[in-house]
């Protein structure tokens, strides 16, 4: 796979294209803002899902908790939360420039560690489930993280919380924030580039294709799954404060912990683009969101039935993903990753234990 | 907080309250149970963790309160969802779960999870998001100065979920199809050398599985409420009980069910009824949690 | 050169109604080729999963290089040079071979920096020359899924030989192999044994092979050790001959 340095074109020509874009296409901003967003959701859940073997439904808590952190943060830094949350609708706060800012650099900051500290945390409840029950039990947490910020009435509740406005032209703040979405995808993706290519790259592939084996190799897979997990909590979680502000407004169920969209959407990306891969879930986030702004509107009404059809086809049709389907046709394309493989793996007799064919990376 | 503490002190001073949510606890929990079985039993056989269970239930629900609004008995919707929803469970099969059986676990619940999508946006689509109950019109009996009341409708939901639990289980101890649903569930490839189809025997236990959803849906109506929605959260309490019990230990699911259905009241009344979702979410984290300490134990990892 | 490199003693294990291992007590002479044989049903292999601690023991002690084992997990053990491969043979499928084995090297002192490193040449210069001991050079950057099962069988072992362990526990290292390829299996083991001073552990059905090999021979019977002593002693005892022949 190709690396992103900066010793290889890729990494020039992508900040190359990434920097011009709002400016090729500036009635496009947003959309392709939020284009970079599902590339941060689809790598980190890559991390995890792709290149770890599990497979979360929860990982838009961290997202949620960057988020709330970040917007606790900004107005903590110079208001009362409580007061503020409680009379928001009724009284204008106002933020000066600086407060702005300043209050936005330190939240991102602190919505990243906070995320990456929930994760520490949670990663000694959390990696003792295998599979589906890991995915459940993910699952469960990310619903639990949602009820419990809409019955806290310190952060607003259900009502949620409203941001301090950006102090700007609408044109600068979309290309605000359209840049810091990018340089945070940027980032991601040169830092993977990197992980990926260091002993930590093969020992969560180890622990994916045989987490025993690995134990029983002395692989320290508690610190490794661990480290996984923080480092793609810390990701989200800045991801989180950054869109919240984008947004400017949070609410817990339908903003912070989207479940069934965002949280979905980041499994059928990956999935849609190749597991375990590196530009896997960059290619199938970018099919799938183009694929989703283009059809939205004309299945307004049905979006969600046909997301859930999506679903099922992707999951059923698309088991490699693009980017695997292609290393299997062009083998020699990929060089460097292992060479052409015989498909010698005859399919298991019992149900539901038959191996997946694989990507070579 | 205040609240709760008043609650439960509610329940002190007045022990018969206890009763009165044990017995509708049990009532309710009965239906429960029914459901968890058969959650239970397409895992066991199939080894597919079925996310839409909660979503079955709710279009067996629905049927009912449209029969219901169409003048005809809500009782009469228990063999009518049991028909539709076993036609809706080979269709399924046929188009989607078929493909995802030999698959890894995650592909499995990822397509049930997309199936429950399809469902709860249809049914919102078609009946909006409006809670509704299914009025069966029956008697309410009330005992201890009205302290306790009981309703027929309640009761006779009750009734029904034994009869059916019973039926499903005599029909798997007694009958053929029983009988090779049990063996292709302790080994397929063995089930199949012995001349099982077990292709067949999958179908079947998927279609048994939705009938089963599709009456538990139909009492469902008319003893609590339906609403597009409400899928998810039953989903997650079915596989909270299931777990809690082993998916292999039937008579364990039942209890589970019913033990759900008993903790599920007091913690309504306790907490208030807002905290359902967040109540049963939390319990599916204990419940997780415990098997992870038990697994610990022989130094395992929850499978 | 002599002692006990592992120290079973009076170990009991059940699995509830049924008592695997009875007070078995045996000592693993640091160096040697040790055997363990016995019908199926027998406990070695609980015997053998207890050592390397796949699970807890019910009473009794494991002693490894003096060091108290039975209450550690299996990556601790591992990480003391402790290494078991698997009678089903275990590789990392979606991995290269090369891969494989870089990421075998021993994680003893592997820090949180450790993590992070990248594969230095003189790692992937060792990982060849073990690759090529076991003659899967050529297939260094094929997926190990796709190998034969015999090969996989040599790539775990060389996996396990890059780990530098101190003590290898083989479980049925010959079984499912081609007769034809069992004796350059045996060869390779004779060779760890011999020239990196790896002491071995061997559970083997096969008679032949572990008469060959072994310097030292335990035999276990219904959960209880039933004899030991060395190959041709173990031969003639009749215990040992009751238990196969007389197997229920």
């Amino acid at each position: 796979m190709s690396s992103v340095s900066p010793r290889s074109p890729t990494f020039w020509l992508l900040l190359l294209a990434g920097v011009a874009a709002p400016l090729a296409f500036p009635d496009y901003t947003n959309q392709i803002a939020v284009l970079w967003l599902m590339i941060i959701f689809s790598l980190t859940w890559d991390i995890l899902g792709g290149q770890m073997g599990y497979n979360s439904l929860g990982n838009i808590f961290f997202f949620g908790v960057g988020m709330y952190t970040c917007a606790v943060a900004q107005i903590g830094l110079f208001y009362d939360v409580g007061m503020y949350t409680a009379g928001s609708r009724t009284t204008h706060i106002v933020f000066s420039d600086f407060q702005y800012f300043t209050g936005f650099a330190l939240g991102s900051i602190a919505a990243g560690l906070m995320s990456a500290a929930f994760a520490a945390v949670a990663s000694f409840f959390v990696f003792g489930l295998r599979g589906p029950y890991f995915a459940i039990g993910t699952l469960g947490v990310a619903v639990a993280g949602a009820e419990l910020m809409a019955s806290w009435d310190w952060v607003g509740a259900a009502s949620g919380i409203s941001l301090p406005v950006f102090p700007g032209t609408p044109e600068t703040q979309k290309l605000f924030f359209y840049l810091l979405l990018f340089g945070l995808a940027f980032v991601l993706l040169v830092f993977l580039s990197w992980l990926y290519s260091t002993r930590f790259g093969l020992a969560i592939n180890a622990i994916r294709d045989d987490e025993e084996k690995a134990e029983a190799m002395g692989l320290h897979t508690r610190a490794y799954k661990r480290a996984a997990l923080v480092i793609a909590a810390f990701f989200l979680g800045i991801a989180g404060a950054l869109f919240g502000n984008m947004t400017g407004f949070i609410e817990p169920r339908d903003i912070a912990f989207p479940t069934t969209t965002f949280n979905i959407f980041m499994v059928l990306m990956v999935l849609l683009g190749g597991k375990g891969t590196l530009w896997g879930p960059v290619v199938g986030a970018v099919v799938f969101h183009v694929i989703k702004e283009v059809t939205w509107t004309y299945f307004l009404g049905w979006q969600f039935i046909a997301l859930g059809v999506l679903i099922v086809v992707i999951v059923v049709y698309f088991q490699q993903g693009i980017v695997g389907w292609l290393m299997e046709r062009y083998p020699a394309r990929f060089a460097g990753s292992a060479a052409p493989k015989v498909k010698a793996e005859a399919p298991a007799l019992t149900r539901g234990l038959a191996p997946h064919p694989g990507v070579a990376e | 907080m205040d609240q709760v503490i008043g609650n439960i002190s509610i329940l002190e001073s007045t022990p018969i309250f206890n009763l009165g949510l044990l017995i509708d606890g049990l009532l309710i929990g009965s239906i429960f149970a029914l459901a968890a079985y058969g959650l239970a039993l397409v895992w066991g056989v199939m080894n597919v963790k079925n996310l839409a269970q909660g979503d079955f239930i709710m279009i067996g629900g629905y049927l009912t309160w449209s029969l219901g609004k169409l003048g005809i008995h809500p009782l009469f919707g228990v063999p009518v969802a049991i028909v539709v929803l076993w036609c809706i469970g080979f269709v399924l099969y046929r188009t989607v779960i078929s493909k995802v059986i030999e698959r890894d676990l995650f592909t499995s619940l990822l397509a049930t999870f997309g199936i429950a999508i399809v469902i709860q946006q249809s049914i919102n689509l078609t009946f909006g998001p409006d809670t509704q109950s299914a009025n069966a019109d029956l008697p309410t009996w009330s005992f201890a100065d009205g302290l306790i009341t009981v309703t027929a409708t309640r009761l006779i939901g009750f009734v029904m979920a034994v009869l059916l639990a019973l039926a499903v289980i005599l029909f798997m101890k007694k009958s053929r199809m029983g009988q090779a649903i049990r063996a292709t569930a302790q080994d397929a490839r063995a089930a199949r050398v012995l001349g099982i189809d077990t292709e067949k025997v999958y179908q079947f236990t998927f279609c048994l599985n939705a009938a089963i959803c599709g009456a538990a849906g139909a009492l469902v109506a008319m003893v609590w409420t339906v609403q597009p929605f409400l899928g998810t959260t039953y989903s997650i309490r079915l596989f909270v009980v299931v777990t809690a019990a082993g998916f292999g230990n039937l008579p364990g699911v039942i209890a589970a069910g019913f033990g759900m259905g008993v903790f599920e009241q007091f913690g309504g009344f306790i907490l208030g009824a807002e905290f359902q979702q967040a109540l049963i979410v939390l319990l599916l984290l204990m419940v997780l949690g415990t098997r992870q300490l038990q697994q610990l134990r022989f130094r395992q990892a929850v499978q | 050169m002599n002692g006990a490199v592992i120290d079973v003693e009076n170990v009991s294990k059940s699995f509830g109604g049924v008592r695997a291992n009875r007070g078995v007590s045996l000592t693993v002479e640091r160096g040697r080729i040790t055997g363990l044989i016995g019908p199926n049903g027998s406990g070695k292999t609980t015997l053998f999963n207890s050592i390397v601690g796949y699970f807890p023991i019910d009473s009794g002690s494991i002693r490894f290089e003096g060091r108290e084992i039975s209450n550690m997990k299996v990556p601790e053990i591992a990480r003391l040079g402790l290494l078991r491969t698997f009678q089903t043979t275990r590789v990392y499928g979606k991995m290269s071979c090369m891969q494989n084995m870089q990421i075998s090297i021993p994680h003893r002192k592997a820090g949180l920096l450790d993590m992070f490193a990248r594969e230095d040449a003189a790692t992937t210069e060792r990982a060849g020359q073990l690759l090529a001991f076991v003659g899967l050079d050529d297939k260094r950057h094929m997926r190990a899924g796709s190998l034969s099962f015999g090969q996989q069988k040599l790539l775990e072992f060389a996996m396990a030989l890059m780990n530098e362990p101190a003590v290898l526990l083989l479980d049925e290292p010959t079984a499912g192999i081609n007769p034809t390829l069992i004796n350059g299996l045996i060869d390779r083991l004779k060779r760890a044994n011999t020239e990196f001073g790896i002491t071995l552990l061997i559970i083997e059905h096969n008679m032949r092979v572990i008469m060959n090999m072994a310097d030292f021979i335990y035999c276990m019977a219904h959960g209880e050790l039933i004899a030991a002593g060395e190959p041709a002693a173990i031969q003639r005892d009749q215990r040992v001959i009751d238990a196969y022949l007389g197997a229920h």
